[in-house]
């Protein structure tokens, strides 16, 4: 404990150069990737603005949410790792129990029982998944030998599968792959061997034709053979699609102008200023303005697998790798969506797209990462 | 352990490190294939999906072109374009739509045939469109509608150019009006009209309304609009200006259409004036008259059988297609005929017992005065007393073939090609058509019957003021014509036939014709009372052959509907014709006595005014006709 206390109080003494450093040090922030976030979410404002055309409302209301999930961050990135990594388990269970309750009492709309609500106060327990699973696979990973044995490997696909099961039933397929996609995560950076994902693919492979036949929901189907011929039903299920693929298209190179894209505009866009939010910028700032946004969120990809390959120990390292990668397949899935290339799943931008808890739960995954960067060297050479 | 723990985190290490950079290398791919199909979207295949996008919020919108005006001689406005305010519902924007309708019904007259069209329409049209449900509304439902418009979200009053008779009655049978477009036109249109009508509402039904149609409608135009994804309009892009419709200025004389109206007084009738000079005509009164307004945006069913019902047969246009047997006002033209082809002479008289007896037949063919008109009548006293025997006498020596061919010189028996629309033709007969039509020879009896414009014999008010004109300028028989410009150019006048016959045969007639009116023994005297200048005119009376016998019919009125109608013909000055005058009145039994007083307000209206300063005169006047 009193090198820990050393570490905290040495930087100080260097006085005003190593200001930022300390502050970082003693707030547990880091300051590359707390600027590009913050970047990140004024760029996001600034498009949603538009995407909403020109009303204060949503960006009053995203703005409110994107401070209260800078302060989670915040506090996410003051726990000490040791905590998360045995409070994990409570969390996993408490989460897997509110997903149990979701199906018997939870509310909904459009067909779907996401939510719970308690004094009419309005939650998804999914998000509390996103980070869940993660930290207790990271966490089940942590303790035992790499690479992971079957058994262990075993053991982590049941502590994925049960809640992305209760959330297929809900149903969310989209955020179940995605949770899923965390914890497999995990498992694939603790070393699971080339063998096994290469069984795995071939499984999946071979179980593509029952799922489509028994475990897609028609509307599931109907985005699927959308995403191939789109053109088929403009009107009905191809309309997102067409829509929004005009929109980027016609944006060009420079786009049509902040607030002059007239597929936004004029509401031809649906979703404009949730999932769909990209085809406004890619319709009003161009390829040049997308490209801006890919290397935006690609320098904080760079920035997560940094700090995972800092990190003290295997779980932070599997945390942080995971984290930053399904912060990637969040946005690869939602952009290739939106541009036609998979099917309509309802996976917001990240930062961008309108919508409360998930901006939280997202910054309160990347203040775990910041825990992780920041967490004092326990070894020394 | 220490070293196997340091070794294994060294392994694991290293492991997370490798398995790090293959996933950073998938991150880098996936990335590009983002990358790629960005490109693939907004470079390479930018112009099609520019395209999509400009198609989808662009729309192509036609703009009705305002319908040409039409004037009278004198520029008084005869038909007008006057904005009509509609109320109307967009069904997307409405909450409640039976609360809606019935709240519009506290604030608008609302009848049940409203509600019911508009829940029809509600059906067939796109939520975004605004369906009317009511036309025509007042100054005060506007009021009461933008006072409550906070209570009532997508309700919305909206104005439209439509089409307005000023006059009202005055020129229902000439002018006509224009009515919505029915599905009946639709079905008629061919693909050109379905592009011309695009965004048209009303077509011409009736009257010039209808024969002009082409040349009033104008060409629609076209604007170029952005919508929003639901249809409704934001701006305007583009706009290629509809050409508005033709202006039409009229033959006809708002004031003398008065005139002759009111001189018809309570009677059913019908009067056509024509200028002698061109076939223009001057006024053209059926009576009684309706209001064509009531038609415009859709007539009421209470309206319309109020007009279809009545005995009197307001719709039925008289002057251009009542056919009336037309009496003894053919008998001027019959005497011109008889002298062109030397069958009378100047000196032809005829003794009249009061009847007239055809060779080897005891049949009485009696004139209409029973102790006869004398022992030596020639054709002034004919004329002047309209003599039925004299011209018995000279249809035995004529030839029908002969009487046909004079009477469709002057216009009778064919239609006279005026520019109204479903004029009817009337019959002047011929061997050819007795043949033909009844199948039977030629009587010489029948020969007695069509030279007093009896028995077959059938023409329109318009065609004995055609007739007229003809015996006015001699024997120039000019087609009758109610516009005089389109646009300003004026209309040619065309002359359809020339009646030849040596002048003094025009003299003789016109002598017999003003003797009519300025005999002592004239039948037509009230034509010609109190005015400078002679007139010269022919009475006649058709007797009314048959009448529907319909029971409501009360005893009275049927008796009134038995009686003669009077005519009476006429043009004015002698010396200097300038205005032909026909006036037919229903049942008015006497025409000297009841149609030639008629026809006398028509020419001293008309030459009272200085004719230089026609136009001036007229203008001086507009107003008060317009008050009217």
């Amino acid at each position: 404990m009193a090198s820990r206390d050393y570490m905290h109080r040495l930087p100080d003494s260097h006085g005003g150069l190593s200001r930022p450093a300390s502050l970082s040090r003693r707030w547990h922030i880091d300051i590359p990737l707390l600027l590009l976030l913050m970047l990140l979410s004024g760029v996001g404002l600034t498009v949603l603005y538009s995407a909403a055309g020109g009303e204060v409302h949503y960006v009053r209301r995203q703005a409110v949410f994107l401070a209260l999930a800078f302060v989670a961050m915040l506090v996410a990135a003051q726990v000490p790792l040791d905590m998360y990594r045995r409070w994990s388990p409570w969390l996993y269970v408490g989460g897997c129990g509110l997903l149990v309750a979701v199906l018997f009492i939870g509310v909904g709309a459009k067909g779907a029982q996401r939510w719970l609500e308690i004094g009419g106060f309005r939650f998804q327990p999914s998000e509390a998944l996103k980070l869940a699973v993660p930290l207790s696979v990271a966490a089940f990973l942590h303790s035992r030998p790499v690479p992971p044995s079957f058994l262990t490997v075993l053991g982590a696909m049941a502590i994925v599968a049960v809640p992305a099961a209760l959330i297929v039933r809900q149903p969310d397929l989209g955020t179940a792959i995605l949770i899923a996609a965390s914890g497999l995560f995990a498992l694939y950076l603790a070393g699971l061997s080339w063998k096994m994902i290469g069984g795995a693919l071939v499984a999946l492979v071979a179980a593509a034709w029952p799922i489509w036949e028994w475990g897609l929901r028609d509307y599931q189907r109907q985005r699927i053979l959308t995403l191939f011929n789109p053109d088929a039903d403009r009107l009905g299920a191809g309309w997102n699609i067409f829509q929004s693929k005009a929109a980027i298209g016609s944006g060009g190179l420079y786009g049509k102008g902040y607030m002059q894209g007239t597929q936004s505009q004029l509401d031809f866009l649906p979703e404009s200023h949730t999932d769909f939010i990209i085809a406004v910028l890619g319709e009003e700032w161009g390829l040049r303005g997308a490209l801006l946004l890919l290397a935006l969120y690609l320098l904080i990809v760079a920035r997560g697998i940094y700090i995972s390959f800092v990190a003290q120990d295997v779980f932070g390292r599997l945390l942080a790798g995971s984290i930053t990668l399904t912060f990637f397949v969040y946005v690869f899935v939602n952009i290739g969506m939106v541009t036609g290339l998979l099917p309509v799943v309802g996976v917001p931008l990240p930062l961008v797209s309108h919508g409360g808890t998930s901006v939280v739960t997202l910054m309160a995954g990347f203040g775990i990462l910041m825990a992780i960067g920041t967490e004092r060297r326990r070894v020394s050479f | 352990m220490h070293d196997l723990h340091f070794k294994d985190h060294l392994t694991e290490q290293r492991l997370f490190h490798n398995r790090m950079l293959v996933a950073l290398v998938g991150v880098a791919m996936l990335l590009g294939v983002l990358v790629a199909r960005l490109y693939n979207l907004q470079v390479v295949n930018y112009d099609d999906y520019r395209t999509q996008s400009d198609e989808n919020r662009i729309q192509v919108r036609p703009v009705a072109p305002t319908r040409g005006l039409i004037y009278d001689r004198n520029g008084a406005l005869l038909a007008d374009n006057r904005p009509s305010y509609t109320l109307a519902i967009v069904h997307e924007r409405v909450r409640n739509m039976d609360a809606t309708l019935e709240l519009l019904g506290q604030l608008v007259r609302l009848e049940d045939s409203d509600v019911q069209k508009f829940r029809k329409r509600l059906q067939r049209r796109r939520p975004f469109e605004p369906i009317p449900l009511r036309f025509r509304l007042s100054e005060d439902e506007i009021a009461r509608i933008s006072v409550n418009e906070f209570r009532l979200p997508g309700v919305s009053v909206e104005a439209e150019l439509v089409r307005y008779y000023p006059l009202t009655d005055l020129f229902a049978h000439s002018v006509g009006y224009v009515g919505r477009i029915s599905e009946r036109d639709l079905a008629q249109f061919s693909e050109e009209d379905v592009r011309r009508y695009s965004g048209t509402q009303s077509i011409g039904k009736v009257g010039l309304e209808r024969s002009y149609e082409d040349l009033l409608l104008g060409e629609v135009g076209y604007e170029n609009v952005e919508t929003n994804a639901r249809g409704r309009v934001l701006r305007v892009l583009e706009r290629h200006d509809p050409r508005p419709g033709a202006e039409l200025t009229l033959h006809l004389d708002a004031r003398l259409q008065k005139v002759a109206t009111e001189a018809l007084g309570d009677n059913r009738g019908a009067v056509v004036a024509i200028d002698v000079n061109t076939g223009g005509v001057l006024a053209f009164v059926s009576k009684p008259s309706f209001d064509p307004n009531l038609f415009v945006t859709g007539i009421s069913f209470n309206d319309y059988r109020a007009l279809s019902d009545s005995l009197d047969v307001p719709l039925f246009n008289r002057a251009l297609q009542g056919q009336y047997p037309p009496g003894s006002t053919l008998k001027p033209m019959m005497g011109l005929g008889g002298l062109a082809d030397g069958v009378i002479t100047a000196e032809t008289t005829i003794k009249d017992p009061g009847f007239y007896r055809l060779p080897n037949d005891t049949r009485r063919y009696r004139d209409w005065k029973r102790w006869g008109h004398g022992d030596k009548v020639d054709l002034i006293q004919a004329l002047t007393e309209s003599c039925d025997v004299y011209f018995y006498d000279m249809a035995h020596k004529w030839n029908i073939d002969r009487m046909h061919d004079i009477a469709n010189r002057f216009g009778l028996g064919a239609k006279t090609g005026i520019d109204l629309p479903v004029e009817r033709p009337g019959l002047f007969p011929s061997r050819a058509w007795k043949r033909g039509a009844r199948g039977l020879p030629w009587f010489p009896g029948d020969s007695l019957n069509a030279v007093l414009g009896q028995g077959f014999v059938l023409a329109t008010p318009l065609q004995l003021a055609v007739m007229t004109a003809t015996m006015a300028n001699r024997g120039t028989h000019y087609k009758p014509q109610v516009v005089m410009a389109v646009d300003g150019v004026e209309q040619p006048p065309e002359i359809l036939h020339h009646v030849e016959a040596r002048p003094e045969h025009w003299k003789l007639v016109f002598e017999g014709m003003e003797s009519v009116v300025n005999s002592i023994h004239g039948t037509g005297k009230k034509a010609g009372a109190g005015l400078d200048f002679r007139v010269a005119g022919k009475s006649g009376t058709a007797q009314v052959v048959g009448i529907a016998q319909g029971e409501r019919y009360d005893s009275e009125a049927l008796k009134e509907r038995h009686r003669d109608h009077a005519l009476f013909v006429a043009f004015a000055p002698v010396d200097d014709p300038q205005i032909a005058v026909a006036v037919l009145v229903e049942n008015g039994e006497g025409g000297g006595a009841v149609a030639a007083p008629v026809a006398r307000e028509l020419f001293f209206d008309w030459m009272s005014r200085p004719m230089e300063n026609t136009v001036r005169a007229a203008e001086a006047d507009d107003e008060g006709v317009s008050r009217g």
